[in-house]
């Protein structure tokens, strides 16, 4: 019982952990799965054909690279503009600004059917033809909301002084935000990006509104599961889980011994 | 510690009518100031008494609402705050987080584009004593280190104004004391005018070679440190620089140099040059160290002001001893006697007499408060 009790938080941590990596180390191991059937849902036998034929699906690589695309594409763009947004609402005071700082937030608080069909209403008004470029605008719109909120938050933690000691020793505006603001602001940037780039390649139901015919990543998988999912889709989504993966341990260990480095010198 | 003198003569930095009102406030009201090149110049107040917001006007962080700057010949009122010939030693520093200290230093430099930063750099961390610091971060060094290279990151731009923003006020007691020899060394060293903003009236005065005291937006008092502490204008100077027995009177009459001021039916005698009051309602002051104890049955120096009283306090505080004496209208006189003899301390109760010599005495306006500056004395803090 003392025992139990002593280890009682090691064991619930565990338990979590598991329930939390148990689909996704599934769908790792079904990535090597060779199915009996169109199904690939229970172990037959180890095979490495999906992983030597990424693209040997109809439509799964395409779909997987427009994905990517739109992920980049709307992440930059939104990024520019999440953060100079972030900046207006922080830096400078102006008329609607409350109002702008709460209506920046409506995007996040909406259900995404709701604004996935609004979008489609206001794009078939509108006869915009429904593909990639509705898409990467549906993107930019909903990823720039939570980069802004990011990168809001970072810049609120940023001592305005530096700033105004900047411009006291000779930085012009451009070169105060060139050389202070934004590398002391880029942590928190390149975390909204990160957020922004998951948030748009894994995104299904605004996509499905706004996507017509186009085919991107998450639409492939919904229609392949009606039909058996290609174990190609497997493999493809443990390889991003993999990149993931070894970016967050990479950040980690240059964090850590910068930390580290930093200590030993003082 | 080779940095010369700078070759080009320090300009004045004159203000002018200059205001700044807030939701209707004043913080600055209507301040006309000149502060000649190349002197230490303090501005000293309580929190809130506009002395901040006059500093980050001359550094083009804050607007004037109406009121102009000039630094010698040319108008600065207008100019943005990055092209004024103005550096500013931020409270806490600002120093930049991300950058070493040499890059630290070299910022002003480089964004005025000038080429070769090495030399000027490491001459000054040379002269604030940090060169093996060059390649720290900001936040690898103490406090007083951080100091001294938000000072080099100014100076090194050899502006006609070095602006100072309690700049000690973040440091122990210790180290500020060696940091204000430190800027003092370096002020007579590189010659620019320092304009030093602080609360700390023991700062101000061991720094500065001309103090403002600055009250609700307003200078009270100008002068040299002795000056104002000796002959205060203003209860608020008074009371703000230090202790100060104050007792409201009449000046009465006179003859030759000395006036003379009855306060409830005592009458002293007061240096004419030393009178603030405008009419005959005057307040008589005198400050606690200038009184002398004396037995009840000892003579006085011919001529000096006295009175009789009851010791009711006594505390010992090392350098001296300080003593509240009754005098026959009730009023308890602070006064501070040197420890300079082993004899016994007067006790509480004991019956002694108090003396000052005229020439340590003045007079305020009797229209003034004389609790005035008191709430916000700072003892050597």
């Amino acid at each position: 019982m003392a025992w139990l009790r002593s280890k009682l938080l090691g064991i619930v941590a565990v338990l979590v952990l598991v329930y939390l990596f148990v689909p996704i180390a599934v769908v790792a191991v079904l990535s090597f799965n060779d199915p009996e059937g169109k199904f690939n849902i229970s172990w037959n036998e180890f095979s490495l054909s999906a992983w030597g034929n990424l693209c040997g699906v109809a439509g799964v690589c395409q779909s997987f690279i427009l994905s990517i695309e739109i992920a980049l594409i709307a992440t930059l763009i939104a990024t520019v503009f999440g953060t100079m947004i972030a900046l207006a609402l922080v830096r400078y005071r102006f008329r609607g600004r409350g109002a702008a700082n709460s209506l920046i937030f409506l995007p996040m608080a909406t259900p995404e059917v709701v604004l996935g069909a609004s979008l489609l209403a206001l794009y078939l008004n509108l006869r915009l033809p429904l593909g990639f470029w509705t898409i990467l605008i549906a993107h930019i719109m909903f990823t720039i909301s939570f980069i802004v909120v990011a990168v809001k938050a970072r810049l609120q933690g940023m001592d305005p002084r530096l700033e105004e000691a900047a411009q006291d020793l000779y930085a012009s505006p451009w070169q105060t935000f060139r050389f202070v603001t934004f590398p002391l602001v880029l942590p928190g940037i390149l975390g909204a990006a990160l957020l922004g780039f998951a948030l748009s390649f894994d995104d299904f139901i605004i996509s499905n509104f706004a996507s017509g015919t186009t085919v991107t990543f998450p639409i492939f998988i919904w229609g392949a599961a009606q039909r058996g999912i290609p174990v190609q889709v497997y493999a493809l989504a443990t390889l991003v889980f993999a990149l993931a993966l070894v970016g967050t341990v990479v950040g980690q260990i240059v964090s850590s011994r910068r930390r580290r480095k930093l200590a030993a010198s003082s | 510690m080779s940095e010369p003198r700078r070759a080009t003569p320090v300009e004045d930095l004159n203000l002018v009518k200059l205001s700044k009102i807030y939701g209707g406030l004043a913080a600055v009201d209507d301040l006309t100031l000149t502060i000649p090149g190349g002197s230490f110049f303090a501005l000293l107040g309580p929190s809130g008494c506009g002395k901040t917001t006059t500093l980050r006007m001359v550094a083009g962080l804050e607007n004037p609402t109406s009121g102009q700057m000039f630094v010698g010949a040319q108008e600065i009122t207008d100019l943005k705050a990055y092209k004024r010939p103005v550096n500013t030693v931020f409270q806490s520093y600002a120093l930049f987080p991300h950058l070493d200290i040499f890059e630290n230093v070299a910022f002003g430099l480089r964004r005025r584009g000038v080429k070769d930063v090495t030399g000027p750099v490491e001459r000054m961390l040379e002269l604030v004593e940090l060169t093996s610091m060059a390649r720290r971060k900001p936040g690898q060094l103490s406090g007083g280190q951080q100091q001294r290279v938000a000072v080099a990151r100014a100076l090194i731009n050899e502006p006609d104004v070095l602006l100072l923003d309690e700049p000690l006020g973040a440091l122990d007691l210790k180290l500020r004391r060696q940091m204000q020899i430190e800027l003092k060394r370096i002020q007579v060293e590189v010659g620019t005018t320092f304009v030093h903003v602080t609360h700390d009236q023991e700062e101000a005065m061991t720094m500065a070679d001309t103090i403002a005291v600055m009250n609700q937006g307003r200078i009270e008092q100008l002068g040299a440190p002795t000056q104002i502490y000796e002959n205060p204008a203003t209860a608020f100077v008074a009371n703000f620089l230090g202790q100060c027995n104050l007792v409201p009177g009449q000046i009465t009459g006179g003859d030759g140099d000395n006036a003379v001021l009855s306060a409830n039916g005592f009458n002293f005698s007061v240096p004419r040059s030393r009178i603030h009051a405008a009419g005959s309602s005057a307040i008589l002051g005198v400050r606690p160290e200038k009184i002398t104890m004396y037995w009840a049955d000892e003579p006085l120096p011919a001529g000096h002001n006295r009175l009789e009283g009851t010791v009711t306090d006594v505390s010992f505080t090392g350098v001296s001893t300080q003593y509240l004496v009754k005098v026959p209208w009730g009023q308890e006189l602070v006064v501070f006697e040197q420890n300079l003899s082993l004899e016994e301390l007067s006790r509480r109760g004991e019956h002694v007499q108090i003396g000052w010599a005229p020439g340590h005495t003045f007079a305020l306006d009797g229209a003034e408060d004389i609790t005035a500056g008191m709430g916000s004395h700072v003892v050597g803090a």
